[in-house]
């Protein structure tokens, strides 16, 4: 079946181990598996062994490593950040940066997968939903780069707080579709899309974004993905000449902490840390925190944690972050927290703002505010473990697309003095929330852009 | 033997087609849909697939999704489309609940079979579950003596006709175009050629849903299929305030064309 039988030897990279999840059927314990109508099973069945195939073809190893090498950049760096880590209980810190990467997250890493899987079954146009807008633009940067057409849903409102994202999709010549149904954000955008890839499958190929969907994107995705993982490890080794303590990532449906998890999974000695979007507080339900405080079942076509009610709805989730407000997760997460080898915890939209700040302000960079999570869940992980532990945090996206949101969150508006500070507490959010409530939101006309 | 499947058989002795109408419960309200499928019933539906809202029906295009959100924000549950089982058989219809899966797994697969058994539901359509993932409900359903009916689509392979079918009790839902529910100015020849492969492989009768909306439309899948499946055309008499008056219209409509001998164009 593969074609390894044609290309029999030379220069092949060994495809790297995989976990011995999913089984054949993409189950990772009594999670994932296809819930989807029966006329999209050929299609997931044809990427299946499209894909298998492929991830073990020299030739598609070879062009992958050179796209990601010579077009995103990688391999991304790993940064110390000694100023920050002085608030995180004095642990040392490593960042590892895919906000460097081209197109600004690690979104792009599984994207130059998928499309070139796209050409491989020859399909001519692709579909893609996105929340933060990060999955979007690395989808229509691909699009662009290989000829393909290109159409992502986005949650209308989902649109209007990353106004940015629009347009720089549309500039890459992908069409936009704002999405009007249900709670108009990523969940209703995964649903348009699906209904779009089951009337065009003969001609269309569905660019997923994350480790969830059905079988085989949870698998596919992570194996585009875990070169984060794979490169982070070697790069902490060397530099440390031993492995980090705890190794954390903020969760949406959870393809940037599945990729820098994987490689780590083995190594029982490292804590998995996965920070879930806490929004105003688990507890007063407005969250999007789905391992935390969600429970098992179906939600885009796997079974897994998700946010629902009494009568199986789905419940709206709520996160100052567009790409972690999501009431699913991938089954490969709920796997991990159910065999206890990943840890969860929620981060408020306040935690993650304080850590969104302090980053900003000690080391120059600007986090992507899903990101900022992570950041959040390592200085309270770092007071925890204290001054011996080292930590490796993916730093998912860089912030350019928040500067909005958080300008808005500080409320920095058009005021010339500019001083949230590491520290600043609910109060400034409350006092920003009235600026804001009062204000025109900038990026509201996203719709007409470019 | 099955109930859907012997409603099915008495409509073919007919010579004609079955009717099978589709609409959710909750829209406008639970009662208003009630009586919504009991003028379908009156109207000539032999079979009503009785709708659980869901938040999420990736399957169903714009005219059921706009019926189904307002339900869903309102709180329509696997109870309430129980009581509309009771009143669908009451009519003398034969009542099959249509559920995405999720619902029914948050209600528990055991209860729902027993519940909907002990309310007389012949079983239920599962537009998101496929066999393969079907182990729990296939068990429950057979416990109980529910039908299960599961979807083809012009997509699917020879050994995946013949593995969904062998599955399926009542009849075999299938979908005739690649795509979500609404109304469509054709049928299109995929659904027959979807019908005669399905044959080749089973004896359980072969209903056709997608698409169709009126009676010339029916005529002409009555034609080669054991039953016509209409949603969205029923939804859109709820939703355009004709109501049950425009259900049962509707149905007599529909009725009168899976009667017609059909015209093949
Ligand atoms: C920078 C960044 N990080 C994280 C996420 C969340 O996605 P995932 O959990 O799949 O990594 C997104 C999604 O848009 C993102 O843009």
């Amino acid at each position: 079946m593969t074609s390894s039988a044609v290309h029999p030897t030379q220069e092949r990279p060994a495809p790297p181990a995989r976990p011995s999840w999913p089984d054949a059927t993409g189950h990772f314990g009594v999670f994932g598996g296809r819930f989807v109508p029966e006329a999209l099973i050929a299609a997931l069945d044809e990427l299946t062994e499209a894909y298998e195939a492929m991830r073990v073809d020299p030739a598609f190893l070879a062009e992958f490593a050179a796209l990601q090498r010579d077009y995103t950049g990688r391999p991304s760096p790993v940064t110390e950040v000694p100023r920050f880590a002085e608030h995180c209980g004095g642990a040392r810190v490593l960042l590892k940066r895919e906000d460097l990467n081209h197109t600004g997250s690690h979104k792009i890493n599984n994207v130059l997968g998928q499309a070139l899987l796209t050409k491989r079954i020859g399909k001519q146009r692709v579909i893609a939903e996105t929340g933060a807008g990060q999955h979007g633009v690395a989808t229509a940067t691909a699009a662009a780069l290989m000829g393909l057409s290109c159409t992502v849903y986005m949650g209308e409102e989902d649109t209007r707080r990353q106004a940015l994202n629009v347009a720089r999709m549309r500039l890459l010549g992908a069409e936009v579709v704002p999405v009007t149904t249900g709670s108009r954000t990523l969940k209703d955008a995964i649903n348009e899309a699906f209904r779009d890839w089951v009337t065009n499958v003969e001609t269309t190929n569905y660019v997923f974004g994350t480790v969830a969907g059905p079988h085989p994107f949870p698998a596919m995705v992570r194996d585009f993905q875990r070169v984060i993982g794979d490169e982070a490890r070697a790069q902490v080794l060397e530099r440390e000449g031993r492995l980090p303590d705890a190794v954390l990532a903020c969760v949406g449906g959870g393809s940037n902490a599945i990729g820098i998890f994987t490689a780590f999974v083995p190594d029982d000695g490292v804590r998995l840390i996965g920070l879930e979007a806490g929004g105003d507080g688990v507890d007063t339900g407005r969250h999007a925190a789905t391992i935390t405080g969600g429970a098992p079942g179906v939600l885009h076509g796997a079974r897994s944690y998700l946010l629902q009610d009494d009568n199986g709805q789905t419940v709206e989730s709520h996160s100052i972050s567009a790409g972690l407000d999501y009431p699913g997760v991938g089954p490969e997460h709920s796997h991990l927290h159910d065999i206890g080898r990943a840890e969860y915890r929620p981060v408020t939209d306040a935690e993650a703002m304080e850590a969104f700040a302090l980053l900003c302000r000690t080391e120059g960079i600007i986090p992507a505010i899903e990101s900022a999570h992570a950041l959040a869940g390592t200085m309270r992980l770092g007071r925890e473990l204290g001054p011996e532990a080292l930590l490796l945090v993916n730093l998912s996206g860089r912030g350019d697309k928040d500067v909005e949101t958080a300008s808005r969150w500080f409320g920095l508006g058009d005021r010339s003095e500019v001083d949230p500070g590491p520290g600043m507490d609910t109060d400034q959010h409350a006092t920003e929330g009235a600026v804001a409530s009062g204000d025109a939101v900038p990026g509201q006309d996203a719709g007409g852009v470019a | 033997m099955s109930r859907l499947e012997e409603r099915i058989r008495a409509a073919r002795a007919e010579g004609r087609a079955a009717l099978v109408a589709y609409l959710p419960v909750g829209y406008p309200d639970v009662e208003a849909s009630i009586a919504g499928m009991v003028a379908a019933v009156e109207g000539g539906a032999d079979v009503v697939e009785i709708g659980v809202p869901y938040s999420d029906p990736g399957m169903d295009g714009p005219v059921i999704q706009q019926a189904v959100e307002p339900a869903v924000r309102a709180g329509v549950g696997i109870r309430d489309v129980l009581r509309a089982v009771e009143a669908v058989d009451a009519a003398g219809a034969v009542p099959v609940v249509m559920s995405y899966w999720n619902p029914i797994e948050r209600y528990g697969v055991e209860r729902f079979a027993a519940d909907l058994a002990a309310a007389g539901g012949a079983g239920a359509i599962t537009p998101d579950l496929i066999p393969d993932e079907a182990g729990a409900w296939l068990a429950a359903s057979e416990e109980r003596g529910l039908d299960r009916v599961f979807l083809v689509a012009p997509s699917s392979t020879d050994a995946r006709l013949r593995s969904t079918t062998a599955a399926c009790r009542g009849f075999v839902y299938a979908a005739s175009t690649m795509g979500v529910t609404g109304t469509r100015a054709t049928v299109g020849d995929a659904a027959e050629t979807l019908v005669t492969r399905t044959r080749a492989v089973t004896d359980v009768p072969v209903c056709v849903g997608l698409g169709v909306s009126n009676g010339d439309q029916a005529a002409e899948v009555a034609g080669f299929a054991d039953g016509v499946i209409v949603g969205s055309a029923y939804v859109r008499e709820m939703l355009e305030g004709r109501g049950p008056d425009g259900v049962r219209r509707l149905s007599q409509e529909l009725a009168e064309g899976v009667r017609r001998q059909a015209v093949r164009p």
